[in-house]
């Protein structure tokens, strides 16, 4: 089975707080990470790998740095890599993300399989994997939370539903996106970390993609940011005082403006 | 401090410390409580390639050495020394065959221990032979082409979990010092049978069992180096493994410092912090001192270990004695430091110290260790 | 492109300063731009000698904005009802069409529909969409978005909501890829900008340490999933008229590539409290499992989950599932009800970085109160029948349930 990943490095979303004066982002001693449920999608891509037969290709789309993401992809059993990488992917939103993902799967050839996580934690959308399948015309399914088989061309599992999940069954070539559920990352191990240390991963730009600038990076993207903020700080202390009613009255009413 | 390691040591502790972080940190309050063997996380471990890490590449290892070890076992032991101590007695049990073990017992074990698919245990102690190894009364007795043991080893290490034992037997009492040999035996061995699991005061995740042998019959090849070389193999074992003990120690007293440390940030008493304290920050300092002085020698001794010298055993018996008096040390000053909170079994602190006290004991006590520093320092000099 | 006009720029760093993402630094008295610009613009506003601009390349408009009129809420049908956060999407959407002077219509894909449609209009749908098909009995990406895809393209509505429901999570995106349009998810705030008529989508990022607010000013439909229970449905109004437009879409759009083998119900026991937007938690100044029984129907009632203390979990009323604290979980949510719980420091480090703390408890010194953005204190028996109570009076009367 020849099998995609999408994996990107992200800052460590918990430790990311706007200061609210200067409205920059607090950059110290926040680490980039492989976005967590990556590392899910990484390790059901390695499990069906090691289940079938395979590769697994770790792509991602970032600045040069990415690479880093892509060495812990090997360390965990990719077998190799994919950098995209261009000034001109700056200020993408998932539209343009997503497009440029697609022009680099087609670049890559013939695949069965895509994974990707359920979300990044920095953007929180959870649109380009519907949106990758799409735009390569092929079917998905998103968050899911166990795999079952992937035999004759077909791949059977469950995805995860507001009330419980849906067993399906998808024709590949295919995309999942995946939810923590799924699986438990492996660590790296010593030998993966070595064959990711000599890692030289294929480096892929726009022009290399033949991608039209039209649709890269900001230009390319349907949404753009108008204003960034930090969410209202709560720090009232505030007592609610009177009878139990008018507790509860005052209390339904600060809920409502919470919402 | 920067300990200027290599790009592959640096590897080795990431890995480490990652599995520390994720699995062996969040499962260790648990694992103390219910006394469990830590099976899943070894595997984990056994999955990172980290079993081999002091085997050689030709049996699948990683060819690393003493210091390697060192550096995996101290990230480990900081999340919790019963877990790092499961690990680390499947190397004190394939150090033997490593030592002393013929090609082809070598090449028989050596790949399986590498896997982490099987592990390993040392049986060396009985119930009248602690201190006094040469008090050991297992006995092998040759019948045609096996080995026949009768016996009682105690206080085991893995034993029950460990699937290849290295065991020191009697096969000659006459012959004294040479009297004794080292053995191969494995669960499935007839007549070879472990005791009920013992109830410790720490390092509980840890399995600890009598082994016993009752006309165990094993075959002739099973026997490890030549005939006499017993007491030889098991005294080099130590020497090779004191440093791994040593680490234990080490990556202890740094969980525990941690703990400390970030307690004292936010515990707030009479308006501010207390480690604004003077008195609090003197014990820290000391704390810290001892830590990275104990750090500082294990490095050296495991490092000159793998140059592999002559004489190793003073050095080997050094770092042991420091680290794990140091621990013993820091781990009830992270209980004080920590105070009631340090005392309730909701705090990882007063497991530490519970951890502690066994390494002053195991593999040597502290007081034996003194005393081989003491000989060899006696004779060091009376060379000139 | 953000281009440094480098012999106007003063090298002030103000613009240093408000970057939010660290994108651009001043060196050597000059200000350089890195790979982190996202081109937001803060800095071109910053700059006070105007040595930013942002260059934007001609943005070819495809479609005719003006030609896109009305706003749509997508309603999600699945066991036989609808879900309720179509009725909270009908209120917001009732103001944006308001606002804008369309009609609000609502899109209902399902099976068996009956005459649900009617609660859509009930709720201030002008109209109604309804697609009424067997192939529409289990929820799949591509006949969902087939359809919706084809009625936008039919009707061009300038607007569509949908919740940002598993269902809406997974199928909106692959819509708005099929219209060539912009889709912000998870949005927290709607509004109108009175200068041009464009949808402001207000939304959390980085784990909700970070708010952002979008547009999507070239294309249409601008479409937005809506987290449920964030908007307000109106007050149901059995009296409204309004249209319901039956639909037969081509037989093609139906067609799956996925097939839906099964569908399991599963109980939302399996509640991972780290994931709730809303906890209530009790403690054990609820003195009994019947008084927990109120922490759980506060739950219910707000689409929360269930949470608690150590002593309520020795106790034995819940499962150590859902323990937050030294000892048991530690969780981030918008809301966090503490009922009878006094706030020792075990459990304050397992949920004090919540949004907002909401404190019930008899005690005027309870710590839980240093903590707590709304303290009441009471007898956690008399305010939380009252809360519940007053929570199922503006829940209002649903037909059918």
């Amino acid at each position: 089975m020849k099998i995609i990943v999408c994996v990107k490095q992200v800052p460590d979303a918990k430790d990311v707080r706007l200061d609210p004066k200067t409205n920059t982002m607090a950059r110290e001693g926040v680490q980039s990470i492989m976005n967590p449920y990556d590392r899910h999608a990484l390790e059901a891509a390695v499990q069906l790998k090691e289940q079938y037969g395979g590769t697994v290709t770790a792509l991602t789309m970032g600045p040069p740095q990415a690479e880093e993401t892509l060495r812990e992809a090997v360390a965990c059993g990719a077998d190799d890599a994919v950098l995209v990488s261009d000034r001109a992917f700056a200020g993408a939103d998932t539209w343009a993300t997503s497009y440029t993902l697609a022009m680099a799967v087609r670049k890559l050839g013939d695949f069965d399989l895509i994974v990707c996580g359920k979300q990044a934690i920095d953007g929180d959308t959870a649109q380009v994997g519907p949106g990758l399948a799409q735009r390569l015309d092929i079917p998905y399914v998103a968050y899911a939370r166990k795999i079952h088989s992937c035999t004759d061309g077909k791949i059977r599992l469950e995805r995860l539903m507001d009330d419980g999940y849906d067993l399906v069954e998808m024709r590949l070539p295919g995309l999942l996106t995946v939810v923590k559920e799924v699986n438990e990352p492996r660590v790296p191990s010593l030998k993966g970390k070595m064959k990711a240390k000599s890692l030289k991963a294929t480096v892929l730009t726009a022009a290399d993609l033949q991608a039209d600038p039209a649709c890269l990076g900001l230009r390319g993207s349907t949404t753009q940011v108008v204003r960034v903020f930090s969410p209202e700080f709560k720090a009232e202390r505030c007592m609610l005082t009177g009878t139990a009613a008018e507790q509860v009255d005052q209390l339904l009413a600060k809920l409502d403006s919470l919402q | 401090m920067n300990y200027f390691l290599t790009e592959e040591q640096q590897m080795i502790v990431d890995v480490a410390r990652q599995i520390t972080d994720e699995k062996i940190i969040p499962q260790r309050a648990e694992l103390d409580e219910k006394e469990e063997f830590p099976t899943e996380i070894l595997k984990t471990i056994a999955k990172a390639d980290l079993f081999g890490l002091y085997i050689p590449e030709q049996y699948g290892g990683f060819g690393g050495g003493s210091f390697d070890m060192v550096l995996a076992l101290e990230q480990f032991s900081r999340g919790c020394v019963g877990i790092a101590t499961s690990f680390a007695a499947s190397a004190l049990g394939a150090y033997p065959i490593l030592i002393s073990g013929s090609d082809e017992l070598k090449e028989r074990y050596m790949p399986v221990i590498a896997r982490g698919e099987k592990w390993a245990a040392f049986g060396l102690t009985e119930a009248n032979a602690g201190s006094d190894a040469s008090g050991i009364q297992t006995t092998a007795v040759l019948d045609g082409d096996e080995w026949v043991l009768n016996g009682t080893k105690q206080w085991i290490t893995n034993a029950g979990d460990a699937k290849i034992y290295s065991i020191i037997a009697i096969t000659d009492r006459s012959k004294g010092p040479r009297g004794a040999s080292m053995f191969v035996v494995e669960d499935t061995d007839p007549g070879f049978s472990y005791g009920v699991k013992e109830k410790k005061l720490g390092i509980r995740a840890s399995s600890t069992r009598e082994l016993i042998f009752k006309d165990c019959r094993i075959p002739k090849d099973r026997m490890i180096g030549r005939q006499g070389t017993g007491f030889f193999t098991v005294m080099r074992t130590l020497d090779l493994s004191r440093p791994g003990i040593a680490s234990l120690g080490i990556g202890l007293g740094q969980g525990a410092l941690d703990e400390a440390v970030n307690y004292a940030k936010q515990r707030v008493q009479f308006g501010r912090p207390v480690i604004s304290f003077q008195a609090v920050q003197h014990i820290l300092a000391d704390m810290a001192i001892q830590l990275e002085a104990s750090r500082a020698l294990v490095y050296a001794t495991s490092r000159y270990i793998d140059s592999d010298p002559k004489d190793m055993s003073k050095y080997s018996s050094m770092c042991k004695v420091m680290a794990t008096d140091m621990a013993m040390k820091v781990t009830t000053d992270a209980v004080q430091i920590l105070a009631g909170y340090g005392y309730m079994r909701e705090y990882p602190v007063e497991k530490m110290m519970r951890d502690a006290k066994i390494l002053q004991i195991y593999e040597g006590t502290n007081q034996i260790q003194r005393n081989v520093i003491g000989q060899a320092l006696n004779k060091e000099y009376s060379r000139s | 492109m953000l281009k440094i006009d480098v012999d106007g720029c003063i090298g002030c760093g103000v613009c240093e300063s408000t970057c939010t993402f660290g994108a651009i630094k001043v060196e050597d008295g000059i200000a350089v731009v890195g790979d982190k610009c996202t081109l937001c613009g803060s800095c071109v506003d910053a700059c006070e000698v105007g040595a930013l601009s942002i260059e934007r390349a001609e943005k070819v408009v495809i479609s005719d904005l003006d030609s896109w009129s009305g706003v749509w809420v997508f309603a999600e049908f699945r066991d036989g009802r609808i879900a309720p956060v179509a009725m909270e999407l009908l209120g917001i959407g009732r103001q944006l069409a308001d606002q804008r002077a369309v009609p609000l219509s609502a899109v209902l894909l399902g099976s068996g529909l009956g005459e649900q449609a009617r609660e859509l209009i009930g709720f201030g749908a002008d109209q109604v969409y309804q697609v009424d098909h067997p192939a529409l009995a289990s929820f799949t990406d591509d006949a969902y978005g087939n359809v919706l895809a084809d009625l936008a393209r039919a009707h061009k509505p300038e607007i569509i909501l949908a919740g940002a429901t598993a269902i809406g999570r997974s199928f909106i995106p692959r819509v708005a890829t099929m219209l060539a349009t912009g889709l912000t998810a998870d949005c927290t705030d709607l509004a109108i900008r009175p200068s041009d008529g464009v949808l402001l989508q207000t939304r959390p990022a980085f784990g909700g340490n970070i708010m952002a607010t979008i547009e999507c000013p070239h294309t249409r439909p601008q479409m937005a999933t809506v987290r449920p229970l964030v908007m307000k449905p109106l007050a149901f109004d059995g009296a409204r008229q309004g249209k319901i437009i039956e639909v037969s879409p081509d037989p093609v759009l139906l067609q799956s590539r996925v097939a839906v083998v099964e569908s399991i119900r599963e109980k939302g026991d399996q509640v991972n409290i780290t994931e709730a937007d809303i906890l209530v938690s009790g403690g054990r100044g609820l003195e009994n499992e019947k008084g927990f029984a109120l922490v759980r129907e506060l739950a219910e009632l707000l689409g929360g989950a269930v949470a608690a203390s150590r002593g309520a979990v020795d106790s034995g009323w819940v499962g150590y599932p859902h323990q937050v604290g030294q000892t048991g979980k530690t969780v981030c949510p918008k809301i966090y009800f503490a009922c009878g719980i006094s706030g020792a420091i075990q459990h304050l480090v397992g949920m004090q970085s919540s949004d907002t703390i909401i404190a019930i408890n008899r005690d005027e010194n309870a710590p839980i109160f240093g903590v707590s953005t709304y303290g009441i204190v009471g007898n956690v028996f008399e305010v939380l029948p009252l809360l519940i109570a007053r929570l199922k009076e503006r829940r209002g009367t649903r037909a059918g349930k």
